[in-house]
This record gives structure tokens, C-alpha cells and sequence, in this order.
């Protein structure tokens, strides 16, 4: 049976602040109910994701962020007709948008958590800076998980 | 040719176009034309990042680490460098191809027929299929996965289910999506389960058949326009991929086999381990991207191009009945029975062909009792250097290592597929450049020929590092003094923004 809550990281964990989304899901690994959770990282976004929405209740992204101001966002997602077509990773929006013209129905409630996140070298640590950041998104991630109750009878 | 437009002689006197698409923070590749007051193209080169420090990242590991810290060089093909890795260090450990246990080597065989089928997938229904069914000058809106889901829903989903199948080899065998540990030195850490095997073998017969199709597409968007097809881009060029001993397609392991523009064997059989005899690197001013070439034909000629469209074109046969009437088909489809397919939008059919040899492969893999066997390790006596090539889904991709009494990697040399296939697409680039671009006057359409063009290689562009926010594409026209006269940006989101100054 599909688990109603997916939590998708997406990040090398080679490449410095990259690692920060594979990085959160270790730690939710061991602090969430993994019978109503599951987690799932990737090195980016592709258009075989889309089925990995399908009967889900609620939908987190989480990824690096060279742009977030703070130490990391929450945003709720929308379907969007993405027009980037040359890059071989998808926007967490545009994944919306495939599986809405797949399934034909709206996609599941989705938000995308962005971490701030500063260098992307191959080999490196992730930086001291993006560490803090990552400390306070996990804590967050946990807790808006845990007020996550489902609806029994309507999960597939 | 067109080499006479990789050096402008007055560049200072002209006016300067740079195509940016700085997808991701490593691993981009930049177009710069320069051109006089009526537009005339006079000179235009593709740069493409190096993947610098892949050699650095390696060195002063312990070599069994390999097979899983390579993957992490790179989001798009992972299991390429995995298995590239892996049959490198085999020899670290004594083991050559050849003493494999045939388990172990059909699990191998099966876990890079996944990655092949699911890359090419990829590629073509998200990345070039928008281009190929619009049109290379159509509305941006249009050019895009969701338009082609939009309008193909059939072609768009079965792009999907295939991308998605082919994942599914990978973690069926290598027993997770990404950082899987299939491979180890001599052998692989786990068979296929019976449930796993049988789980795989329920979608294969539409696999294939979703891939006939795919075939038949291409093949009639190429032939609908014949002339145009055979031309864009295209440059007749040497060919260099793996066979088998046999002559067949090989994806996997095989002797290298090199052609020249007309079909004559250059070299046949070749041992891989001695790659540093049949390929030198140049190295020019303008690039951090070396530029491979055939040391027996030397550097002005001895470029080739490596990947679907080397590998369909070197080949004898393919050992799939399917793919070998597509191939047969492919070749023929000039009439006369052409020796060469030299056209750079080939490549796309070349690729769907090795998505059909693929699925086809996989089939007859998973009915192999092989698969289940636990018989998967064997070892030998240490070596210190050990050299793995396989045919990743861009090509020929070479890992080389040297290791220490303690088993430390000293050193390291890598030739991604990428990289071989540098002059040849600067050659499309300037072929473009001369005989669609010159004259007129240049706007994003027009500019996305040049991606057409680039893209037919599938080169990694983007590679695993990716952020939020990050833009992917900026064009700047400059004029004789430097000035900015306008400038077209693409953001993270697809968006466009004109700006004028």
C-alpha cells in the first residue's frame, strides 16, 4: 500500500550544500513514522517522479537553494507548464504539471522546502553555514510532519 | 568543413553572441559566435566545461569504494561510471572480464541495459522529442514534455513508463534507485530474487512494444523530411565504439573498433587496455575541453565521434532480431545501401535502436536461470593498475586507475564520452552556425538550432549539482567595443526575459 506522506530529497551527496536534501532525510529517518511516510532521494527531478505521487496525501520536495534568503522556505507548489526543456532536472512545479496531464486529475497537496545552500564542489563538505541551515529546516521538516494526520479510509 | 570558423582573424573587429545555458553549476556548455556588421557568422565554438576534478575526488580513496562514490560524479549516468568502475577494479583484483562468473556478468549486463534504455528514453521523449515534433523553430511554449503529454498523450506517457522501467532494472538489481552497490571488485553482492525477476518480466513485452514504436516514430519524422534530416548539423566523421568479437552491437564489453568516414576499418578488435596507443587528448587555449583524436591519423583528422549513432554505424549485426531489421532499415534508408549514416539528427534513431536492442536484451536476460544464481565472486592475484570501458549511453567511457601497495588509488584518468564527441559537435555547431544562422538576424528560434544541434549528442550538460534558482540560460549581443546591445535571458522556470539597453 502506497504510504500517504512522501518526502522527496533531491541532491548529490558529494557535491557540498547539494548533500542538505538527502542530509534531512537521514535525519526524518529515524523520527518519523515511516509506516505513513515515505522517503525518497534522487539526484534531481525527472518525469518518471510523477508516478511516485500517485496516491499520496500530502507531498514535500525538499532541495538545496542558492536564492532562499533565509535559512530555508516553505512554499506550497503549483502545476506549472515549465518551459525549460534543456536541462536534464525537472522543477518540483513542472513534475506537478506531468503528472496532471498523466493522471488527469490534480496532483496531491506539495511543498517544497528550500534550504539555503552557498557552493556545489565535487568532494566538499558541506559548508558550516548550510550545516545551521540544515539544522533548523530538519527540526521544522519534523514538526510540520508529525501534525500530518490522514484521513483512514481515504488512502489507497 | 567548417574549421575555418573556429578562429575568427579580426575577432576584435566583431560582434559577440554567447548562447549560455549554465543549467547547473558544473558541467555546462556555452555557444560564442562572433559576428560582422551584416550578421555573418565568423566564427563560433562550443564550450563545454571539463569535469574538472573527477581525478582529484577519486585519488586517495581505496579502490573498493569505487563503484559507489563514482556514481556520485554524475546524476545522469551513474550506473555508467558504476559499471565502468567496477570492471576496472576487477582487474585491481585479478579478475578480468572473461573470469566473471556468468551470473555476475548477465547481472552487469542487465543493470547497463536498464541504464541504456532508461537514458535514451529520457533523451529523446523529454529532451528532443518536443524538437522533433513541433519543430526546431516552433513556439518555446510548445517545446517542452508537457506540451508533447499535452498534444501525444500515447508518446508522451509511454516516454514516461519507459524512463520508469528502466529505473526499475537498475533497482531491481543493484538494489536501490541511486547509490546502489550492484557491482564489486570481481563480481556483483547480490542475484535477482525470484520475485524481483518475475516483477520485471510482467511489463517487458510492452516495453518492447512501446519501443517498435518508438522506432517507427522516429524513423517517420526523419524520412517525412528527408534532405533537411540528412543535412542539419551533420559532418562526416571517423566512428569509435566497443564490439563484440563477433562484430555485433556491445554495450558492455568488447575490443574497440575505429572507421573511418567511408566505412574502412581503421582499427578492429582493439585491446582497451591500450587506449593511451590509439588516443591522444589536445589540449587548445580556448577550452578547458580537451579534444581527442586517433594517434594514427593525428590531430587534423583524426577526430570521431563516439556514442548510438558510432555504435549503429560500426556494427556488423546487433544480436536482437528486432533492432537488427530496424538497424538494417536505418542503414538502408538513404537507398543504395549507404555505408555510413553520417546525418548528426541520426543519432536519435540510432538511439530508439538501442532502446529496442535494449528491451530486447533484458527480455532474454530475465529468462536466463543465470540471473538467479548466488555463484557471483571471484578474485585473483592483486594488481596495480586496472582499466574499465564500457559504452555508456553517450559513448565510449574510459576509467583507469593505479592503486598502492595499501590499496589507495594514486592515480586516476578518466575520457567521458562527452569529451570525445568535443570536436565533432564545435564542427555541427559551425555547420549550423554557417548555414542557418549566418546573414539573418538572430532570435531565440533561430538560437535554438544551435541546441538542436548540440543536443542530438546528448551531451552532459547538466550533471548531478543542481539548486533551486539557478539560470539556465542567458544570451548577450555585445557589440565591436564590448557595449551590450541586447540581451535574452532564460530563468530557472522556463521564463524569458528581453532586455535592451
Amino acid at each position: 500500500m502506497t504510504r500517504p506522506v512522501l518526502v522527496f530529497a533531491c541532491g548529490n551527496p558529494s557535491r557540498g550544500d547539494d548533500a542538505v536534501g538527502p542530509l534531512l532525510l537521514d535525519y526524518l529517518a529515524s523520527r518519523v513514522d515511516l509506516s505513513e511516510t515515505e522517503l525518497l532521494t534522487d539526484f534531481q527531478l525527472q518525469i518518471e517522479h510523477a508516478l511516485d505521487l500517485q496516491h499520496r496525501k500530502l507531498v514535500l520536495f525538499v532541495d538545496a537553494s542558492v536564492s532562499c534568503r533565509a535559512a530555508f522556505s516553505l512554499t506550497e507548489l503549483r502545476p506549472v507548464r515549465d518551459n525549460s526543456y534543456t536541462s536534464h532536472a525537472m522543477s518540483p512545479s513542472a513534475l506537478l504539471q506531468v503528472y496532471q496531464s498523466i493522471h488527469e486529475t490534480p496532483p496531491p497537496p506539495s511543498f517544497l522546502l528550500s534550504i539555503r545552500a552557498e557552493q556545489f564542489e565535487l568532494g566538499a563538505p558541506l559548508s558550516g553555514n548550510t550545516l545551521d541551515n540544515l539544522i533548523q529546516a530538519s527540526v521544522f521538516a519534523e514538526r510540520l510532519l508529525a501534525q500530518f494526520e490522514p484521513c483512514p479510509d481515504s488512502v489507497d | 568543413m567548417y574549421e575555418h570558423l573556429e578562429t575568427a582573424e579580426n575577432p576584435a573587429d566583431l560582434k559577440r553572441v554567447v548562447v549560455d545555458p549554465v543549467s547547473r553549476v558544473e558541467g555546462h556548455g556555452k555557444v560564442t559566435l562572433l559576428l560582422d556588421e551584416n550578421n555573418r557568422v565568423k566564427q563560433a565554438r562550443l564550450h563545454i566545461v571539463e569535469f574538472r576534478g573527477f581525478e582529484k575526488f577519486i585519488q586517495g580513496r581505496p579502490y573498493w569504494e569505487l563503484p559507489v562514490l563514482v556514481q556520485r560524479l554524475c546524476g545522469i549516468c551513474p550506473v555508467s561510471h558504476h559499471l565502468a568502475a567496477a570492471k576496472a577494479i576487477d582487474q585491481l583484483v585479478g579478475v578480468d572480464p572473461a573470469n566473471l562468473t556468468s551470473a555476475a556478468d548477465k547481472l552487469r549486463r542487465l543493470l547497463h541495459f536498464g541504464q541504456v534504455l532508461q537514458s535514451h528514453a529520457l533523451h529523446f521523449f523529454h529532451l528532443s522529442s518536443p524538437d522533433l515534433l513541433f519543430g526546431f523553430e516552433s513556439d518555446i511554449g510548445k517545446r517542452n514534455i508537457v506540451a508533447v503529454l499535452a498534444e501525444h498523450p500515447d508518446i508522451g506517457l509511454q516516454g514516461v513508463k519507459l524512463r520508469k522501467y528502466g529505473q526499475e532494472v537498475i533497482r531491481m538489481v543493484s538494489g536501490k534507485r541511486v547509490h546502489g552497490t550492484g557491482a564489486i571488485a570481481g563480481g556483483m553482492n547480490k542475484a535477482l530474487s525470484r520475485d524481483e525477476r518475475d516483477y520485471l518480466l510482467q511489463d517487458i513485452d510492452q516495453i518492447i512494444a512501446w519501443s517498435v514504436a518508438a522506432v517507427a516514430l522516429v524513423k517517420k519524422v526523419h524520412t517525412a523530411n528527408l534532405p533537411y534530416y540528412d543535412e542539419f548539423a551533420t559532418v562526416p566523421s571517423n566512428y569509435l565504439g566497443l564490439v563484440k568479437p563477433s562484430g555485433a552491437l556491445e554495450l558492455y564489453h568488447g575490443g574497440i573498433r575505429a572507421k573511418d568516414r567511408n566505412g574502412a576499418t581503421l582499427v578492429d578488435h582493439f585491446d582497451y587496455c591500450q587506449y593511451t596507443d590509439l588516443i591522444r587528448e589536445e589540449v587548445r587555449s580556448w577550452t578547458y575541453m580537451k579534444f581527442p583524436y586517433l594517434t594514427s591519423i593525428g590531430q587534423a583528422d583524426g577526430w570521431y565521434r563516439v556514442g548510438p549513432l558510432a555504435r549503429v554505424n560500426n556494427c556488423d549485426v546487433i544480436d536482437t532480431s528486432l533492432a537488427e531489421a530496424a538497424r538494417v532499415d536505418f542503414k538502408q534508408h538513404r537507398g543504395g545501401g549507404a555505408v555510413m549514416v553520417h546525418s548528426t539528427l541520426a543519432f536519435h534513431w540510432a538511439r530508439l535502436i538501442e532502446v529496442l536492442h535494449c528491451a530486447e536484451s533484458i527480455a532474454v536476460l530475465l529468462n536466463d536461470p543465470d540471473l538467479l544464481s548466488p555463484d557471483l565472486v571471484v578474485k585473483g592475484e592483486k594488481r596495480y593498475e586496472g582499466i574499465g570501458v564500457i559504452e555508456a549511453p553517450r559513448g565510449t567511457l574510459f576509467h583507469h586507475y593505479q592503486v598502492d601497495d595499501d590499496d589507495i588509488v594514486i592515480k586516476a584518468n578518466l575520457i567521458v564520452s562527452t569529451t570525445s564527441n568535443n570536436t565533432a559537435m564545435n564542427e555541427s555547431v559551425r555547420q549550423v552556425a554557417a548555414e542557418y544562422l549566418s546573414g539573418r538576424e538572430l532570435t531565440e528560434p533561430l538560437l535554438n538550432n544551435l541546441e538542436v544541434a548540440i543536443r542530438a549528442y546528448d551531451p552532459c550538460l547538466s550533471c548531478a549539482t543542481h539548486a533551486v534558482g539557478k539560470m539556465p540560460l542567458q544570451l548577450e549581443l555585445l557589440d565591436a567595443d564590448g557595449q551590450l546591445l541586447d540581451r535574452l535571458v532564460r530563468h530557472g522556470d522556463g521564463a524569458f526575459e528581453h532586455a535592451r539597453s
